[in-house]
């Protein structure tokens, strides 16, 4: 059995920033486990431009951006495994991993964090209806294809969902020389960044069709086209506008789920807005000692963000694996009104890392401007006005200690409408 | 010559051919798709049913108990998962709970041991998420569960091992009836053979058409299923049943012997054969009925829906006979439920009914009743995962992250007698792809061991034979000549992507 002062599973950008700041810190024996070949995790296949505007305020591909991390790694003394996947972790931190060159490895580590990222959801999460053929693919498995294997999965496409690997995706095969018909999408509103709306849709003039979802998938071997519909107030599709378009491939971009399995086995207590763990100010579980950030944690737009969290909760592990009372509960956070959900879900003060916390949340549907409320049992710890929000767009705030200090019980989020976008 | 063609490669079909392939005799599995157990033994409830359900005297009745009490047995010597784990009838009111009682008095007037009924307390103790106005139930100890797929790919393999011929992509299209035998012809050429067992399925009534035997007729009647993540695996341990209709044993909640849990089927009378699509409506009848028997069911752990095909035949029995108008064919049609559970009892009666017809069956010296070994990484414990690692490092590379499934396994299942050439294959075999994510991780890697494996470009790999490729071209291969620069900076393009954020406040 090996044992380490901080293993991190999941060698993402999550992982990767978390191992740095990590060493940094000063924290010895770190070791990163890797299920695939290479570092960069998801980035490896995102070969876009785009990536790193907040932390290195330049315009950098996903490759690029990991390839920054992975060369800063190589002086620091922080381990990496790859091609070696983590199969079970206990609650008192056992690790079990399994590779081809060692066979089942066992680890016990002082503290451990979680990077393991997202997977994306599939059709059955969906209940879509019809045939099972070959030509129907997430996004994410697409992107794979194309970017790292080489091949086209699909000449005429219908993507349904706009999240923004769906919205990428499309102009990735319109440039490939496939046609991309139309991107369904079953809300009144984009589901990406409204720039990748405009610069992946509306330059190559492929439509989006808002409050439209696929109601029947056609072909026993290979899918041969989709039925279209348009959907009411309740996303009940209407059956009388239905239509059909004819295409060989439907793409699927209709979420994202963090990849929880390990993190079940931890006891650890979720949020079943984020469908993570619940974290407090240094991004630690329930489960004492063991962190979590990235993807995993909570669905990520930008991996500046992925990159600041990981940042965070390597400082949390090392504040840990130094002190002699390892408990840190505090402050409840509660998401209210207008808000899906709001990380950290706990504070607490005594333990705080700076001088001020971030937070991060997601609201509830599109708003043109609204004002976030931040209150406590003694009052309004803090508000401020925001435009253009999306719930596909995170919010980020500030609160400073002093602020967190003053308020007592519990902090509500809330965010309140002020007019409605058209 | 071939002594015996089988028609079909389902679980009827190659049952049959493993307990023939005891016998010194030649014989021949012809199948229609590209592998085994494509059709309904593929999409059914794999409940391994007592026999209670079946009026007393018909074939489904006899089959039913007969095969229920072979099953175990079979699935130990083929090494293939089977779980004893009972089932329960549920009735919420005084009319079903009469039922009940019918039920059980049938049972036991099929010979079905080991039935009792429990009362409301009882049973909400055994299966806690059960609908609170459950009343009572028909206890069946003697029910079980199996993959159905599996068991046929098994059979199938054990039936290669002992010398049976398979041919896929071989559909009959013609039976031409000679003197001495038969002639069968498919699209790959003809084969001789003194009997034909008619194993078709849906297509049965078609085949037994062909060779001028008699006729009846096969009417669809479709099932369609939704299936939960493991995570909700613990929802019901036995297989739950709403008192049953004329027409069907209703929408159960059932778990599945590799650990989800299931709701479904419905049963529509349909036209097309071939359609086994899932509808709209019939998701939504399905939660509806399984909600009647377990309220709380987690939709939104739902990981994929699907639907197979009842082979209901005009004597809605099944049809076991030898034809009195062509010496030397023997139909096995309307092989609707409870016919997985009847396999082994069905291929018993098939060769009395070929020794009847004057066959001489001398069992060989060499048959081999197992099959080669099967790993499970994802069941094993960790000491047998490091020997096995040790002995071949491709076990320490796991391909399918949901359902833990290594490279060896993908490896194996292609290698195996009669191993898998699509994407499907590899997943009946090895459930690669069968777990939450639904292949979004492993498919793309199991189509590049499975081009490496069977030396083909990745481009030829198929979801389920012919016509189902996976991809559709080669990098840059759609874009037309001259059409190169069609979009020009293409590269400055890409990089105005993904700036968003912006409207987010820091
Ligand atoms: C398909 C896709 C496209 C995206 N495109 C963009 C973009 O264009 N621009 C942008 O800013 N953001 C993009 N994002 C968002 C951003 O890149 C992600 O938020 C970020 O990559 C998440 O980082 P992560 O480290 O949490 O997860 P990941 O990058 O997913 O990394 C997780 C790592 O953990 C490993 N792992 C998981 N389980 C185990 C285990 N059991 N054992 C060992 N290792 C394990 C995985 O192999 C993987 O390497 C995209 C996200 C996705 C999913
Ligand atoms: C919804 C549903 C639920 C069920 N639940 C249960 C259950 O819980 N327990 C139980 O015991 N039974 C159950 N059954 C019944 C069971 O699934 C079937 O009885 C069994 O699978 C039938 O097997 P088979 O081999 O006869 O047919 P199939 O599996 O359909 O096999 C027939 C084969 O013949 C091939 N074929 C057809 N035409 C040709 C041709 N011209 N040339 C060559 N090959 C051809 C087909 O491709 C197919 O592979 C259920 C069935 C359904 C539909």
């Amino acid at each position: 059995m090996l044992c380490k002062d901080l293993v991190i599973i999941g060698g993402g950008p999550a992982g990767l920033a978390a191992a740095l700041e990590a060493a940094e810190q000063g924290v010895k024996d770190v070791m990163i486990v890797e299920r695939d070949s290479g570092l960069g995790g998801i980035l490896q296949q995102c070969i876009h431009n785009g990536f790193g505007l907040h932390v290195f305020k330049e315009e950098l591909t996903g490759p690029e951006y990991a390839q920054k991390f992975i060369d800063k790694l190589e002086n620091t003394g922080v381990e990496v495994l790859l091609d070696t996947m983590v199969i079970e972790i206990t609650p008192d931190k056992r690790i079990f991993a399994v590779n081809s060159r060692i066979g089942v490895l066992e680890i016990q580590s002082k503290a451990v964090i979680l990077a393991m990222g997202c997977r994306e959801r599939t059709r059955g999460a969906l209940n879509i209806p019809g045939f099972r053929p070959a030509g129907i693919f997430t996004a994410g498995t697409a992107q794979r294809y194309v970017n790292i294997e080489g091949y086209m999965p699909g000449k005429e496409i219908v993507i349904l969902g706009s999240g923004d690997i769906g919205l990428i995706m499309a102009r990735r095969f319109t440039l490939e020389g496939a046609k991309v018909k139309c991107v369904l999408e079953i809300m009144p509103y984009s589901n990406g960044l409204t720039r990748n709306v405009v610069q992946c849709l509306e330059d190559y003039g492929i439509p989006l069709r808002l409050s439209h979802t696929v109601i029947d998938i056609h072909g026993k071997k290979r899918v041969e086209g989709v039925t279209v519909a348009k959907v009411d107030e309740n996303l009940k599709p209407i059956l009388s506008t239905a239509e059909f378009i004819p295409c060989d491939t439907l793409l699927l971009s209709v979420g994202l789920i963090p990849e929880n399995e390990l993190t079940k086995m931890t006891g650890a207590d979720f949020d079943a807005s984020t469908q993570g763990p619940m974290v407090n100010q240094r991004m630690e579980t329930s489960c004492e000692g063991i962190f979590a950030c990235g993807n995993v944690l909570h669905v990520h737009d930008l991996v500046d963000f992925v990159t600041m969290e990981a940042r965070l909760a390597a400082r949390g592990a090392a504040q840990y694996l130094k002190e002699k009372d390892g408990s840190c509960r505090g402050t409840k956070v509660i998401a209210g009104e207008g808000l899906r959900y709001v990380l950290p879900h706990a504070v607490c003060v005594e333990k705080m890392l700076d001088e001020k916390l971030n937070f991060f949340m997601r609201s509830t549907r599109p708003m043109n401007k609204a004002k976030l409320v931040i209150e406590s049992e003694n009052g309004i710890v803090k508000t401020k006005m925001l435009s253009y929000l999306k719930p596909s767009e995170m919010i980020n705030i500030e609160l400073k200690k002093s602020e967190i200090e003053k308020a007592e019980g519990h902090l509500k989020f809330i965010l309140q409408e002020e007019g409605v976008l058209q | 010559m071939y002594d015996v063609v089988v028609i079909g490669g389902g679980v009827t079909g190659c049952m049959i051919a493993r307990e023939l392939s005891r016998y010194d005799i030649r014989v021949i599995l012809l199948e229609k798709e590209e592998d085994v157990a494509c059709g309904t033994s593929k999409a059914n409830s794999a409940v391994i049913h007592a026999g209670f359900d079946a009026k007393p005297g018909t074939w489904k009745a006899k089959m039913n108990v007969r095969g229920n009490a072979l099953f175990p047995g079979i699935c130990a010597e083929l090494d293939v998962p089977y779980k004893n784990n009972g089932s329960l009838v549920v009735a919420v009111d005084e009319g079903e709970i009469k039922v009940l009682d019918k039920l059980m008095n049938q049972g036991k007037e099929n010979g079905v041991p080991g039935l009792k009924i429990i009362g409301h307390d009882e049973l909400m103790k055994m299966e806690p998420n059960l609908n609170p106005a459950a009343k009572a139930a028909l206890y069946a100890s003697t029910a079980g569960i199996v993959c159905p797929y599996e068991f046929t790919v098994a059979l199938a393999e054990n039936a290669a091992q002992n010398d049976v011929e398979f041919r896929f992509n071989s559909p009959v299209m013609e039976i031409m009836v000679q003197n001495d035998g038969f002639i069968i012809k498919t699209p790959h050429g003809a084969v001789k053979a003194r009997f034909v067992i008619n194993a078709a399925g849906l297509f049965s009534d078609e085949i037994s058409k062909m060779a001028g035997a008699e006729e009846y007729t096969i009417t669809p009647r479709k099932g369609e299923y939704l299936i939960f993540d493991k995570n909700f695996g613990h929802l019901v341990k036995r297989v739950i049943f709403p008192t049953p209709s004329e027409k069907s044993k209703g929408i159960l909640v059932c778990p599945t012997v590799d650990g989800n849990v299931f709701i479904g089927p419905n049963s529509n009378d349909i036209k097309d054969k071939t359609d086994v699509g899932v509808t709209r409506e019939g998701i939504e009848e399905i939660i509806e009925g399984g909600k009647k028997l377990v309220p709380h069911l987690p939709l939104s752990g739902v990981i994929t829906s699907f639907a197979g095909l009842r082979a209901v035949s005009n004597t809605n029995d099944f049809i076991i006979e030898a034809s009195r108008k062509v010496k030397g064919f023997v139909n096995v049609g309307g092989i609707q439920s409870p016919g997985l559970t009847s396999a082994p009892a069905i291929a018993e009666t098939v060769i009395e009914i070929l020794k009847e017809e004057g066959m001489d069956l001398i069992e060989k010296p060499g048959f081999v009743p197992t099959r080669p070994r099967k790993y499970r990484f994802r069941e094993m414990d960790n000491a047998m995962r490091q020997k096995l690692i040790e002995e071949n490092p491709a076990f320490g590379h796991v391909i399918c992250r949901c359902e833990t499934v290594t490279e060896a396994e993908i490896v194996d299942a292609i290698k195996r007698p009669l191993g898998a050439k699509s994407l499907d294959g590899v997943k009946r075999r090895t459930r690669a792809g069968m777990g939450r994510c639904q292949g979004g991780f492993c498919s793309s890697r199991v189509l590049s061991i499975l081009a490496r494996e069977l030396k083909l470009d990745p481009r030829q790999i198929t979801k389920c034979g012919p016509g189902s490729e996976i991809l559709k071209g080669g990098y840059k291969e759609f874009i037309a000549e001259g059409d190169e620069n069609k979009f020009l900076n293409a590269q400055d393009v890409e990089s105005l992507s993904w700036k968003g954020g912006e409207a987010s406040v820091m």
